[in-house]
Parts: structure tokens; C-alpha cells; sequence
């Protein structure tokens, strides 16, 4: 009895926000497309909460924590945001069946931020088909730069390739006659790195690097490759690795009493899991470039975005642990894309998201380093591609030189 | 010692299925038919998708079933032999144009081999060691599929988007409700071939191992020639199921088919019942759909809430979906008779 009368009331309610919606969309020059309403904004992420990166996952709960937090402030443009989050365990046959989920039966108006380059491979035909946003995908591969083919997805963090042409510059303004050395994982990861290189040195490529050392993600050491590249004896050693070797590599070279000029890529610099295990001592000197605030450097803790990100954190996040710096991360997306919806107005349309995401002027979310902005065009849909040089010293790294920009369009 | 060598001995392996219990009586089959049949008019197209997933799995899990259920051997390898059957779909389909359809029979054959000669190694093996053959298999498969000289073909790490096949004869449905019609005419096609093989003479070879090996063997059964054609046989009706999946998922990755999907596959064989044909799909729906409940429920936790779920099942049914199948035959029997 209950029930029925529950399922009336509901189905009341459906019909007057129906009818609701579309006498109030030929009243004001509001446009709506699935997802979107008067009211509130559908937006639809994947990430793994389960599974081999189930690190990652803690991106999401920020993301989520953070609209809660727009709402709680009276939504965007007075509209709520519906954030819906669904578990795809890393798995790209999972990513597919919930993002058609999302799609299909939660009906959200755009993808958000789904992580990982094989999930964000698996639903790029399907959202593209369907003329869907698949919006600051969470990967930093090169390919979701490439508006002309994939008009629906764009990229957010810089992309290693562009990470990877910014050392290049540096190295050939900087050290114009190095004897360059690279040491790379054996994947499309340490592969785009490569590239970047190569492309970022131009026609000096060849004359630069003596050696080119690749490993398999799989050994479980590369002392092996690091005698092997001393005996070419390069002056510049370029480690574009993943945390645990990172470690390793530092730790070896130190070993070796051997001092070429060392660096290293973004996703390797965390002090705790590899800088702390290489020693200290092994690491001083060492160069790499960042984009984002780290949330456990002093030099941040007067900064007026940090602050932020601190108030935030206490108040949604409690209890988490602050030096995770996927909350950094969530938060930058996560508002990167309030600002989209902010200057969307009330024309919600997929095509106007679009749009709009394509005409990021030299905004800077509160997490990103002074000077970092972002920028996209209708034929830049790489949002963040600017980094700057950092050298580690002490027990933490020092930023230093110029903000360095690195475009990279996807061929 | 002499206890745990006991235990190890004797404590059969698989329970004995008799070869009638293996199926649904002609009724319940036309029922259930009927309604796949179909459920796909009414439904979104999410749905038909996640249909089509409930059918490819439910092949995995029924391949696992005639290995496990039917010869008495256990795998954890599964996984492996679904991506060789993806990975031969979407090399054929992208590097050759050769139709979807004919990829299938192809990938059949292929994992058929793949198996058979697994087999043979696997032969010297029972019981865990078995399993734990298998289970390196599984986890060496994603790797191998990285490999540098094979990349030029599966991708790499990037792996390969697949194109999905429109409806034929211009034919007034969508994609994914072609594909779905498609998946279950194969399906039925599999069953039916499974069906026909456990009541043949090799079935009841298989059975015989299952049940006593040494009787098998005095009795002129050829154990080590059926127990690779069981793995054969398992291997290439997992290879056609990976094949579809390539198909309706549009994307074939190493990290598609890792030791989780091999895991989940042997599952859904326990929960839809050891042995026991129907109850595959049951087990199919298990995989796929209880993992989302789980996550309804606490997205945080859901590891663990899916924990408890299976824990339930496993402890209030333990021989899964037949057992449950058994119990409302039972019931309407009564009730008829009343």
C-alpha cells in the first residue's frame, strides 16, 4: 500500500519536473541536454576503488567531497551537483559496462576525471559515438590531445611527453653539450618519455644521446642497467621510471661513486616512497619539474590556495592522510571542471561543455604552482602543459627557474 | 602425515553429478529461452549490454564447468585462454579485416590447441598442483601479451580498440541488440554441443576419470588422451567467449584478463553449482552483478561487502545454483500433489 502510494507520488513529482523543465526551457534561453536541469548538473566518473590501483581511488572521494562542498555553498550558477562514481576495479571491460551505465540508465550530462589510460582507451570510441565529454581524463598519455579526431575527450595533468621536451630545453640551454644517457621502462609510459626527448632536442638528438637503456617493468632490479650505461660514461643520466626504480637508480649510482647530473621524471618525485628510500644523501642534486603544490612542503603552509585545500580537507576529508597527493590532484580536476560548469551559464548542453573546456583562459585552481595556468584552445585540449624545474635538497625539493611550457599535440 | 595424505586421497575432488542432473528438463529450457529470446525488446540498450556480458560469461563459466564438473580437473588458468580467444578476435578483425563471425571458429581453434597442449604437461598434475599450474598461467598471460616482438600485433600495453559490427541485411536494430542475438545463437549453439558431449561416450569417459580414475583406466578408458581433449575443449569455448567479449567490450588491454577474471570465472562455476550446466548463467550473473550490489552498498568496502555476500551463498547454498533448482523442483512437486 505504502509503496503504491510512494511510486505515485513519484511518478507525480516526474511529470511536473518534466513538464516544469520544459516550459522553463522555452521561458529563458535555458539549454538543457540530458543530464542537466534547473536544478542540478549529472555528472558520471570511473575509478578504481578495487583492484591493482586501487591507490588511486581516494582521487574520487576528493572529487566527491568536493562537490559536496560546492552544494553545501548553493551549487554552480544555483544548480546542485549530482556526482555518481562507480568502481571499474582498473579493469577495461568494467570501465566499458559502467560508463555505459552512467551513460545509459544514470543519464549524466558529462565523463569526468575516469582514471587510467587502458579504461580511458576502452570508452573513447563509445563517449566520442555518442558525443558524450570525456572530460580531464586522469592519465598523462599524449593521445587525448587530439581534437580532431576525439572532439569529445581532453586530457588535464601535462602529458609525459610534454614533461619530457621541457627537460629537453632545459638540457639545451642549460648543459648545451651533454652526453646524455636514458634509462626507460619498457611501456607506453617510459616510451612517450622517449619520445619527448627525442622531439624536445630536435636535430641535436642524435649528436646528445650516447644511449638509450630500456627495462621490464617486471625485473626486480636494474642494477644491471646502470653499470651498463656508467660504462658509456654520459654526463647526464634522464630516469624516466616508475617510483621503485627510481629509488633504485639513486641508490646504484651513489653506490658507484658515480655523480652524472640526474633527472627524474614527475611521477617518480615523492619524498616518502622514493627519495627517503634512495637516501637522502644519494639524492641531493637531483632535478625533476613539478605542476602542483606539494601538501607536505613547508613553503606552502602560508599560501592562500593550500589554505584552502587545508579547510577544505579538515572539513569534508577528515582524518585522511594529507601527504596522499591524489587529494591534491582530485581537487585541482575537480575544480577545474566547477569552473567549466560556471561558464557554461545556462546553456548546459554537451556541446557548449565542450566549448567552454575549450576556452580555458589562464585560469589556476588553488593546488597548482604559482604561474602554472591553464590553457585550452580548439586545438589545444591539453589543459595544464606548463611544469617547473625543481632540484632536491636537503629533505624536500626547491623549485627554481622559470615556468616552462611544453605543448604537445597528438599526431 | 598418513592423515593428510588421507585427506588428500580421499576426499573426492568434484562430487559425482549423474549425467541427467546436468541439465533443465525440455519445459524449463523453452521457458528460459523464451524469455532471452525476448527480454532484449523491452529493455535500454545498457541492459542489452549487460545481457550480452551475462552470456559471454556465462560461456567461460560453462567451458570451466565441463572441465571441472565433467574430467574432474581444476583451473585457474581460465583467464589465459579467454584472452588468447580476445586477442586472435581483434588481431584478425583490425590487422586482416576478416568478418567478426569467422574470427570465432578461428579463436575456437586456436585455444583448442592452446589448451590440448596444455594439457599435456598438466597431465602429471591433480587436484591443487593443478590449479596452481594453471593459476601461473593466468598470471603470466597479461605479461606475455606485453611481449616486444608480439607488440607490432597486440598493441603493447595500449592494447586494441575493436570496431563493433553493425546489424546485417540492414536489419532495423541496433548494434548492441545484434550483438546480443548473435552472442546467444552461439550460446545456444554451445550449450547444446555441451549438452550432446556429456551424454556421449567421451562425457561419460570424462565422468569416469572424474569419479575413479584407476577404475576409468581399467575399464579402457584413454585418461591422459580425455583429459587434455576436456582441457581442449574447455580452452576453445573459452576462447569463443573471449572472442564475443572482445566484440561487445570494443577494446582488448592486458589488464582486461588478469588473474581476477580467472578467479571470478572459477566463482561463478561454485556459486552456479559444480557440474551443473544451467547454472552458469546463474554463476555468470553472480560475477557481474553482485560486485555492483556490493558497491551500492559501500563503495569504500565493497571488497569486503562482496566478501560476505559469497560467504552467504556459499554457506547457506553450498552447492550453488542447482542446489536452490533442486529445492524448488522439490516444492512444486509437493505442491502439485496436494
Amino acid at each position: 500500500m505504502h509503496f503504491g502510494r510512494t511510486l505515485r507520488a513519484a511518478a507525480l513529482v516526474t511529470a511536473t519536473a518534466a513538464i516544469a523543465l520544459t516550459s522553463g526551457a522555452a521561458l529563458a534561453q535555458k539549454k538543457y541536454d540530458t543530464g542537466a536541469s534547473d536544478t542540478e548538473i549529472k555528472i558520471g566518473n570511473i575509478m578504481p576503488y578495487s583492484g591493482p590501483a586501487s591507490a588511486y581511488g581516494i582521487i574520487g572521494k576528493t572529487e566527491e567531497a568536493y562537490f559536496r562542498m560546492i552544494n553545501d555553498k548553493g551549487g554552480i550558477n544555483g544548480r546542485k551537483i549530482n556526482f555518481v562514481t562507480y568502481d571499474d576495479g582498473y579493469s577495461p571491460p568494467k570501465a566499458v559496462e559502467q560508463v555505459r551505465k552512467l551513460v545509459e540508465s544514470d543519464e549524466v550530462l558529462v565523463v569526468f576525471n575516469p582514471l587510467g589510460t587502458p579504461s580511458n582507451t576502452a570508452i573513447q570510441k563509445y563517449l566520442n559515438a555518442k558525443k558524450i565529454p570525456q572530460l580531464f581524463v586522469a592519465t598523462g598519455a599524449t593521445k587525448w590531445n587530439d581534437p580532431k579526431n576525439f572532439p569529445w575527450t581532453m586530457g588535464w595533468q601535462p602529458s609525459y611527453q610534454s614533461e619530457a621536451q621541457i627537460y629537453a630545453k632545459w638540457l639545451m640551454k642549460e648543459k648545451p653539450d651533454a652526453k646524455v644517457a636514458i634509462l626507460y621502462q619498457n611501456d607506453d609510459f617510459g616510451k612517450d618519455y622517449l619520445k619527448g626527448t627525442k622531439d624536445g632536442l630536435g636535430a641535436k638528438a642524435s649528436s646528445m644521446i650516447i644511449m638509450e637503456e630500456s627495462y621490464e617493468v617486471s625485473e626486480p632490479s636494474i642494477d644491471g642497467h646502470i653499470v651498463k650505461i656508467k660504462a658509456a660514461n654520459p654526463d647526464v643520466l634522464l630516469i624516466y621510471t616508475t617510483p621503485k626504480f627510481a629509488a633504485q637508480t639513486i641508490k646504484k649510482t651513489a653506490e658507484l661513486s658515480w655523480k652524472p647530473l640526474q633527472i627524474l621524471t614527475n611521477v617518480s618525485i615523492s619524498v616518502g616512497s622514493v627519495m627517503k628510500p634512495a637516501g637522502f644523501e644519494n639524492a641531493q642534486g637531483v632535478l625533476s619539474a613539478a605542476y602542483a603544490k606539494d601538501s607536505t612542503d613547508p613553503q606552502w603552509a602560508n599560501d592562500p590556495g593550500m589554505k584552502k585545500w587545508n579547510e577544505f580537507v579538515d572539513k569534508y576529508m577528515p582524518g585522511a592522510d594529507k601527504s596522499d597527493t591524489s587529494m591534491v590532484y582530485g581537487y585541482g580536476a575537480a575544480s577545474t571542471l566547477a569552473k567549466v560548469l560556471e561558464m557554461c551559464g545556462d546553456d548546459l548542453t554537451r556541446a557548449n561543455i565542450m566549448k567552454q573546456a575549450a576556452s580555458l583562459k589562464d585560469f589556476a585552481p588553488d593546488t597548482l604552482l604559482p604561474g602554472v595556468k591553464i590553457n585550452t584552445s580548439a586545438t589545444d585540449f591539453a589543459p595544464i602543459s606548463q611544469l617547473q624545474m625543481q632540484r632536491f635538497k636537503g629533505e624536500k625539493w626547491e623549485l627554481f627557474g622559470e615556468i616552462i611550457s611544453g605543448d604537445v599535440a597528438s599526431e | 602425515m598418513s592423515a593428510v595424505e588421507d585427506v588428500v586421497t580421499e576426499a573426492p575432488a568434484v562430487e559425482a553429478v549423474p549425467k541427467r542432473a546436468m541439465t533443465l528438463g525440455t519445459g524449463t529450457s523453452l521457458v528460459v529461452l523464451a524469455a532471452l529470446l525476448i527480454a532484449p525488446v523491452f529493455v535500454k540498450n545498457f541492459i542489452i549490454f549487460q545481457m550480452t556480458m551475462l552470456l559471454i560469461y556465462g560461456l567461460a563459466v560453462l567451458a570451466l564447468n565441463i572441465l571441472t564438473g565433467g574430467s574432474g580437473q581444476f583451473s585457474l588458468g581460465q583467464s589465459a585462454f579467454y584472452a588468447v580467444g580476445a586477442y586472435t578476435t581483434a588481431v584478425l578483425m583490425e590487422h586482416f579485416n576478416v568478418n567478426y563471425a569467422l574470427t570465432l571458429p578461428i579463436a575456437g581453434v586456436v585455444c583448442f590447441a592452446f589448451g590440448f597442449l596444455f594439457g599435456q604437461p598438466a597431465l602429471r598434475l591433480s587436484g591443487v598442483y593443478l590449479a596452481l599450474a594453471t593459476f601461473a598461467l593466468a598470471t603470466a598471460m597479461p605479461q606475455l601479451l606485453k611481449l616486444n616482438f608480439l607488440e607490432h600485433w597486440t598493441g603493447g600495453v595500449q592494447g586494441l580498440v575493436v570496431t563493433k559490427p553493425d546489424a546485417p541485411f540492414g536489419l532495423p536494430m541496433s548494434q548492441d541488440m545484434w550483438l546480443y542475438y548473435f552472442t546467444l545463437v552461439v550460446t545456444i549453439a554451445i550449450y547444446i554441443f555441451a549438452v550432446n558431449l556429456l551424454r556421449s561416450r567421451s562425457g561419460r569417459a570424462f565422468m569416469a576419470i572424474r569419479d575413479n580414475e584407476i577404475a576409468a583406466s581399467a575399464m579402457g578408458v584413454d585418461v591422459a588422451l580425455y583429459k587434455t581433449l576436456a582441457f581442449g575443449v574447455s580452452a576453445a569455448i573459452t576462447g569463443i567467449a573471449g572472442s564475443l567479449g572482445a566484440i561487445a567490450v570494443q577494446f582488448v588491454a592486458p589488464d582486461s584478463y588478469t588473474i581476477t577474471l580467472a578467479i571470478s570465472l572459477f566463482l561463478g562455476m561454485v556459486v552456479g553449482g559444480v557440474g551443473w550446466l544451467p547454472g552458469s548463467i546463474v554463476g555468470a550473473a553472480f560475477i557481474i552483478f553482485v560486485p555492483n550490489i556490493a558497491e551500492g552498498i559501500s563503495k569504500g568496502l565493497s571488497g569486503a561487502v562482496f566478501g560476505v555476500l559469497l560467504f552467504l551463498v556459499i554457506y547457506l547454498v553450498p552447492h550453488g545454483a542447482r542446489q536452490v533448482a533442486i529445492l524448488g523442483q522439490q516444492l512444486a512437486g509437493k505442491l502439485r500433489k496436494n
